[in-house]
C-alpha cells in the first residue's frame, strides 16, 4: 500500500534523470570534438585570418603595415613569381610520378608477396622517419656531390648526356639541378606514397583475383581491370600526400637546386624571413594553396573514387 | 544418366593428389564426372573437397596425377584457359562493378564485345533483372549469390564448379537456393561440381555424391544408394544417422545371422561389404527411421521373422513430425529410433521397457575393424 502511494512522485524524478542522461550523451561526440576544434583555431584558423589580413596590407617594416585592401599585391607576385609556380608544380607533380612509378611495385610486393618478410619490409620503408629530415636532404648532397661516385656511373653511362640534352642536367653536374630536386622530393615523399598504397593494395580479398584468373583474365588483365581500380583510393591519397607537401617544399629546392630551380616555397621562404616583405610572402602563400586545392578538387572528382573509400 | 556418359564430355582425374609440406589434403585419387551430371563432393571441412575442386579449376596445383576434360589434359592450364568456372564460397564479386559488368566480366576478356542481350538473359535466369546497374554491395547475401552464378554460367563453361556457395546463407534461404540451382542446372544441362559439407544439401541436388574423409573418397554414388548401402562406418554416421551394433557370425547363407547383445539378428548377405566368414566380428547397421518400437508388454503382437532387439528407453524428445527416442539396450548403449506422430504412444517415455523390431531386408552389414564412431562427431559440428 505505500509503495503504491510513493510511486507516482518518484516517476518525474527518474524521468527527469533519464532526460539528463540523454542530453548528457547527445552531447559526447561534441566534446570528444572539442579539443580538435579548438587546435584547429587556434594554430590553423586564427593563423590562416591573420595570413589573409597581411596579403591586403602595405607599408613597410619601418613605418608599420596596414590593411588597406590592396589586391595588387596578389597580381604582383603571380607576375613576378609565376617561374616559380610553374616549376614547383612541375618538380612535385614529376616527383609524384615517380614516387607512384617506384612505390606501386613495392606495396604490391609488400601487401601480396612479402609473406613472412611483410613487416620488415614496411618497418623499411618507415626506418628513414627515424633520421632528420634536413640530415637525409643533405646526404643527398654527398651522394649527387660533383665527381662523386653517382654522377661517375651516369658520366661513363653517358646518361647525364641525354639529361643535359633534356636540360635536366647541366654538364657534368648533377647537383644544383632539376634532377637534384626531383630527386630529392622524390626520395623523401615515397613514403606518404607506398604506405596508403599498401593499405589500399592490401585491403583487396585474394580471391577476387582468384575470381577474374577463373573468368578468362590474364595476370596482366587482372591488374589492369581488378587490382589496379581497387587500389585507386591508395593511390589518389598517395599522389595528395606526396603532391601537397612537395608542391609546397624549399629544403630540397634549397639544399640541393641552385637559383634556377627556385620553387615557390623557397620564395615564401625568402619573403617572410630575408626580405620581410610580409604582404608578398603571404599572397604566395594564398595562392599556392588556393591552386592546390583546385587542382586537388579537379582530379578527386575525375578519379571517382567517392564509392570506394 | 548412362546416355550422357557417351557424349565425352567427362571430368576425369587420374591419380590426382595435392601435398602441403608434409600435409597430404588430398590423397591421390580418381574420380570420374559424367558430363551433365549433378556431382556434389561432401565432407566434412579439411577433408580435401575444396582442395580438390581448386585443382580442377587451376587455382591449385596438383602435386600428382592429371586432370583431364572432355578427353583433353588440363593439368597444366593456368585458370583463365581452362573452359571451368567457380561459384566462389564467398562469391568474391567485384565491388568496383556493377552487377551487368561483374556479370560481364568473362564475355569481355574473351572479347566479346555485344553483352547486353547475354547479360539481360542471364541476369532473368537468375531473376535479377531489376538489379543490372546496382553494386554487389547494395544486395542482400542471396542475391549476390546469384549474381555469382550468373557470373560463371553465362560463359557457357563445360563444367561448373561450386565452393560451397550456400555456406554464407541462413537455412531459409540456402533450402530456396537448393532448388534454384537445381532448376538451373536442369535447365542449362551444365556439369556441375558441388563442394559442401552439408549431407541433407548434397542429397537434395546431386545425381551422384563422393563422400570425401581424410583426402579419399569413401564411397560414390546416388543419394539413396549411399543412405541405404554404406560400405564404411565414415558414410553411415556421416550421412544421416545410422545404429551400429556390434557382433559374430554365427552362420552365413542368403541370410547371415549375427549374434549380438543376447540374440540373434538377420541380414541380407548381398547388403553386407565385410567378409562373412563363420565366428568373424561384424558390424550391424540400422537406420533409426526403420525400427518399430513396440511396448514390452505388446512384444507378442510382433511378427515373426523380424529383427528384435530389447532395451529401455532413456530419452524421448518430440520433434513434431516425428518422435526420436534413444534406447539403451545390451545391443548398444544409445540406439536411436525415429517414430511417426501417427498416433499418440502413451507408453513410451523414458524407463519405459521396449522392443525394436525392424525388417532384416532393412540392415546392412559393415567391416568390424572400423572406427564406430567414425564421422559421428563431424556430422554434430556440421549442424
Amino acid at each position: 500500500m505505500t509503495v503504491t502511494k510513493e510511486a507516482p512522485p518518484a516517476a518525474p524524478v527518474t524521468e527527469l534523470k533519464v532526460r539528463k542522461a540523454s542530453t548528457r550523451k547527445r552531447l559526447v561526440p561534441y566534446w570528444l570534438l572539442l579539443p580538435g576544434i579548438l587546435w584547429l583555431v587556434v594554430f590553423f584558423a586564427l593563423p590562416l585570418v591573420y595570413q589573409a589580413s597581411t596579403s591586403v596590407q602595405t607599408g613597410s617594416l619601418e613605418k608599420g603595415f596596414e590593411v588597406t585592401w590592396h589586391f595588387q599585391t596578389y597580381w604582383d607576385a603571380l607576375k613576378d613569381y609565376y617561374p616559380q609556380f610553374i616549376r614547383s608544380l612541375l618538380y612535385a607533380g614529376t616527383a609524384t610520378l615517380l614516387c607512384l612509378l617506384l612505390g606501386y611495385p613495392l606495396a604490391y610486393l609488400i601487401a601480396f608477396k612479402a609473406g613472412r618478410w611483410r613487416n620488415v619490409v614496411l618497418v623499411l620503408v618507415i626506418a628513414p622517419f627515424f633520421t632528420s629530415f634536413l640530415i637525409r636532404t643533405l646526404a643527398w648532397k654527398t651522394i649527387l656531390a660533383d665527381g662523386g661516385a653517382v654522377v661517375d656511373v651516369l658520366n661513363t653511362l653517358h646518361i647525364l648526356d641525354v639529361t643535359s640534352w633534356l636540360g635536366w642536367t647541366e654538364s657534368n653536374r648533377v647537383l644544383a639541378t632539376p634532377m637534384a630536386v626531383v630527386c630529392g622530393l622524390t626520395y623523401n615523399f615515397l613514403p606518404f606514397m607506398i604506405l596508403p598504397l599498401y593499405t589500399s593494395l592490401e585491403r583487396i580479398d585474394g580471391r577476387l583475383h582468384e575470381a577474374a584468373g577463373d573468368l578468362y583474365a590474364t595476370p596482366a588483365t587482372t591488374f589492369r581491370k581488378v587490382t589496379f581500380p581497387l587500389s585507386m583510393p591508395g593511390v589518389v591519397s598517395g599522389t595528395l600526400l606526396t603532391f601537397i607537401p612537395a608542391s609546397g617544399d624549399y629544403v630540397n629546392a634549397e639544399l640541393l637546386g641552385s637559383t634556377d630551380t627556385k620553387m615557390v616555397g623557397s620564395v615564401i621562404q625568402t619573403q617572410f624571413l630575408r626580405v620581410l616583405d610580409y604582404p608578398t610572402a603571404a599572397a604566395l602563400s594564398f595562392i599556392l594553396m588556393a591552386v592546390v586545392l583546385i587542382m586537388v578538387t579537379v582530379y578527386i572528382r575525375r578519379s571517382g573514387t567517392e564509392d570506394l573509400v | 544418366m548412362t546416355q550422357q556418359q557417351t557424349e565425352g564430355g567427362d571430368v576425369r582425374l587420374t591419380g590426382i593428389s595435392k601435398t602441403y609440406g608434409s600435409f597430404k589434403a588430398v590423397k591421390p585419387l580418381d574420380l570420374t564426372v559424367p558430363q551433365g551430371s549433378f556431382f556434389a563432393l561432401l565432407g566434412a571441412s579439411g577433408c580435401g573437397k575444396t582442395t580438390t575442386l581448386r585443382m580442377i579449376a587451376g587455382l591449385e596445383e596438383a602435386t600428382t596425377g592429371t586432370i583431364s576434360l572432355g578427353g583433353r589434359d588440363i593439368t597444366d592450364l593456368p585458370p583463365y584457359k581452362r573452359p571451368v568456372n567457380t561459384v566462389f564460397q564467398s562469391y568474391a564479386l567485384f565491388p568496383h562493378l556493377d552487377i551487368t559488368e561483374n556479370v560481364a566480366f568473362g564475355l569481355r576478356r574473351r572479347g566479346i564485345k555485344s553483352v547486353k542481350k547475354q547479360v539481360d538473359d542471364m541476369l532473368e535466369l537468375v531473376q535479377l533483372g531489376d538489379f543490372a546497374k546496382r553494386k554487389p554491395h547494395q544486395l542482400s547475401g542471396g542475391q549476390q549469390q546469384r549474381v555469382a552464378v550468373a557470373r560463371a554460367l553465362i560463359n557457357h563453361p563445360q563444367v561448373l564448379l561450386l565452393d560451397e556457395p550456400l555456406g554464407a546463407l541462413d537455412l531459409k534461404l540456402r533450402r530456396q537456393m537448393q532448388l534454384e540451382l537445381k532448376r538451373i542446372q536442369t535447365e542449362v544441362g551444365i556439369t556441375f561440381i558441388h563442394v559442401t559439407h552439408d549431407q541433407e544439401e548434397a542429397m537434395t541436388m546431386a545425381d551422384t555424391v563422393a563422400v570425401m574423409n581424410g583426402g579419399r573418397v569413401e564411397q560414390l554414388g546416388a543419394p539413396a544408394d549411399l543412405y541405404e548401402n554404406p560400405k564404411t562406418t565414415f558414410v553411415a554416421n556421416f550421412l544421416g544417422t545410422s545404429n551400429l551394433i556390434e557382433g559374430e557370425i554365427v552362420s552365413a547363407g542368403t541370410d547371415i545371422v549375427v549374434a549380438a547383445g543376447g540374440g540373434k539378428l538377420r541380414l541380407p548377405t548381398e547388403r553386407c561389404s565385410a567378409p562373412t566368414a563363420n565366428g568373424g566380428k561384424l558390424l550391424l547397421g540400422v537406420r533409426p527411421e526403420k525400427i518399430s518400437l513396440a511396448h514390452a508388454d505388446d512384444a507378442d503382437a510382433i511378427a515373426d521373422g523380424r529383427n528384435r532387439v530389447t532395451g529401455r528407453i532413456v530419452d524421448s524428445s518430440f520433434i513434431g513430425v516425428s518422435t526420436q527416442y534413444v534406447v539403451e539396450s545390451p545391443a548398444g548403449k544409445a540406439l536411436q529410433v525415429y517414430e511417426q506422430n501417427v498416433e499418440r504412444r502413451a507408453g513410451l517415455r523414458a524407463g519405459a521397457e521396449v522392443v525394436l523390431h525392424w525388417n532384416p531386408a532393412h540392415t546392412f552389414g559393415l567391416d568390424a575393424a572400423q572406427d564406430i564412431d567414425a564421422g559421428v562427431e563431424t556430422v554434430e559440428d556440421a549442424a
